[in-house]
């Protein structure tokens, strides 16, 4: 239900490029304050759909509204409310951290005098006060993304869009990202992220779409999708890449769904370690076995029998 | 509660995005002012030293000067269109190439309110102040050698700035189409810069070549604003209509450049 208009309203919206669709009829509504995200494998039309929402790149047909207004004709004065961070960190290597964030204002056309204040919160936010003077090349992949997120809010956007914003990062870097991110939501900011991460997509979204071949497959809340589509609890169990498909014809009865991955079996239940005792009960001995919650990875392989981490 | 979005009266944006960029450069420039100021001195005072009064004093010794004029009077107008030329490809060039290719970051710019054209508009002012200052740089060192009057401060200085301007412009134009720029900074100083250079008139005239390369002389930006050069500097022969068709050629060069630019920057920024 919404409480206004969506910032953000796609239907039908497609790209092609020669005869690949790269985005393929979707429709998609955004709605202030909320933290919307993009979950799907690499090459599924999550980046040209980001660029299609930044005004950056024009929609081979469908309809598009963003901030009420359409990007095909007012993409400057939209980009001009937008705050992007693309999925490369394109900083300019031959400025200092703070001279990124002065120099990017000026584009919005920001006064002088309302940047150097802009700039030194921003610092704060990003928590690099203490490499203000400090050049680019010499900050490292978290640092640097962070003043990427940064300079996407010099201009106070209306809608902050973050393309894999945490791709490549090391897990201390990606918490404090997301740290910062939470605190942006917090404040009210619309977040539209794309990710391949599940985590991160059940840490920071309120409400995400799965995309798969440059369509919608699902869309909800991250718990709603999870309920709607896996039991509450997977049984991982590892007899070794040769026996896991035999292993799992003999398991066939033990829990409501299994997935047989390369690697693993996947037992879906709604009653985890008691389903691991029956399959230790009747002489099995997994090489290693976890009970887990269900995740969003699980409705990924759900919906299109593949798995995030293969692609 | 939130707002309806509809019918939102966002605050436009600037419309001084070209001025921004063109900013930023110079900010960029600043940083580079050392080599850029040792550049625009240095450069003439070694060429001037050497080709000017060395071999100037040759050909002054065995044909009583070019032109009417010493080698030095007859040289100074293309050394001064030619260093022009070349500050307009460096600034057109390398921060294109910067910023399509190496650091993506007109990609970046793109994201923002500033358009495609822009940024070809931002980087090519930044290429006229350039240009300008390279222009009057070497005009005083011209002037401390004794190439130049005082009177032709003006007209030679504004005559390599359209010169050097409107080579930026096409290069800018040109720039926007590289995706792949190994081989392309060769070909541009062996292929295009130096037979430039050297079959101009610049060190001696045009019509001193056979026919059959007098043409690279004819589509060159540097003969022409050499041409104007030395009848402004000196006032050598040139018909008015010819004059006029100088004038013509490298306007017609900046004006068709900065629109190409423009048009190419805004198709590859904003597919």
């Amino acid at each position: 239900m919404w409480l206004g208009e969506p910032v953000i309203a796609a239907h039908r919206l497609v790209k092609q490029y020669g005869d690949f669709r790269a985005v393929d009829g979707i429709d998609l509504a955004v709605a202030r304050g909320e933290s919307f995200g993009i979950l799907g494998p690499n090459g599924a039309g999550k980046s040209t759909t980001m660029r299609m929402l930044t005004a950056t790149l024009q929609r081979t047909s469908g309809d598009l509204s963003i901030l009420g207004h359409d990007p095909a004709t007012a993409g400057p004065l939209i980009r001009a409310h937008l705050g992007v961070v693309p999925q490369q960190d394109n900083l300019d290597t031959e400025l200092t951290v703070a001279e990124n964030l002065f120099t990017y204002g000026r584009y919005f056309g920001l006064p002088r005098a309302y940047l150097r204040t802009r700039v030194d919160d921003l610092l704060d936010f990003a928590q690099l006060t203490d490499k203000r003077s400090a050049k680019v090349e010499s900050l490292s992949g978290g640092m640097k993304r962070r003043l990427t997120i940064a300079r996407g809010l010099v201009n106070e956007p209306e809608i902050v869009l973050l393309d894999e914003p945490t791709t490549g990062l090391d897990p201390q870097a990606r918490h404090i990202l997301w740290d910062r991110l939470f605190r942006l939501k917090e404040s009210g900011t619309t977040l539209v992220i794309t990710t391949h991460y599940m985590d991160e997509a059940a840490q920071l979204c309120d409400r995400l779409v799965v995309m798969d071949g440059g369509r919608i497959v699902a869309e909800g809340s991250p718990a709603a999708l999870i309920r709607e589509h896996c039991p509450r609890e997977v049984v991982e169990v590892r007899f070794g890449s040769d026996r896991n498909a035999q292993a799992a014809e003999q398991l066939a009865d033990i829990g409501q769904r299994h997935e047989v991955l390369p690697d693993r079996i996947l037992i879906y239940t709604d009653a985890g370690e008691a389903d691991l005792q029956r399959i230790v009960a009747r002489g099995f001995e997994p090489i290693t076995s976890l009970v887990r919650r269900s995740s969003l990875e699980d409705v990924f392989l759900r919906l299109t029998g593949r798995s995030l981490a293969e692609d | 509660m939130t707002a309806d979005v509809s019918d939102a009266a966002l605050t436009p944006p600037s419309r001084r995005g070209a001025l921004y960029v063109a900013e930023y450069r110079l900010r960029n420039m600043w940083k580079w002012r050392g080599s850029i100021v040792a550049f625009g001195i240095g450069n003439p005072v070694l060429y001037l030293a050497s080709v000017g009064i060395g071999v100037g004093a040759l050909v002054d010794a065995n044909g009583g000067g070019v032109d009417g004029v010493p080698y030095l009077v007859f040289l100074a107008p293309a050394l001064i269109a030619a260093a022009a030329i070349q500050g307009g490809t460096d600034e057109a060039m390398f921060p294109s190439l910067h910023g399509f290719i190496w650091s993506k970051l007109f990609f970046s710019i793109r994201a923002t309110s500033v358009t495609g054209g822009q940024i070809a508009d931002g980087v090519l002012l930044a290429t006229v102040v350039r240009v300008v200052f390279t222009s009057a740089a070497y005009w005083c060192v011209l002037w401390a050698f004794g190439a130049v009057g005082i009177g032709s401060a003006l007209p030679l200085i504004a005559v390599s700035v359209l010169a050097g301007s409107a080579w930026g412009a096409l290069i800018l134009a040109i720039v926007a189409g590289v995706h792949d720029d190994s081989g392309f900074l060769s070909l541009v100083g062996r292929l295009v810069f130096m037979p430039m250079f050297l079959f101009s008139g610049t060190f001696y005239p045009l019509s001193s070549l056979p026919l059959a390369v007098q043409w690279i002389g004819w589509i060159s930006p540097l003969w022409h604003a050499t041409e104007l050069g030395r009848w402004l500097s000196y006032g050598a022969d040139l018909p008015p209509w010819q004059a006029a068709v100088s004038i013509a050629y490298l306007l017609a060069m900046l004006v068709g450049g900065t629109l190409v630019a423009r048009v190419r920057f805004e198709r590859r920024l904003v597919a």
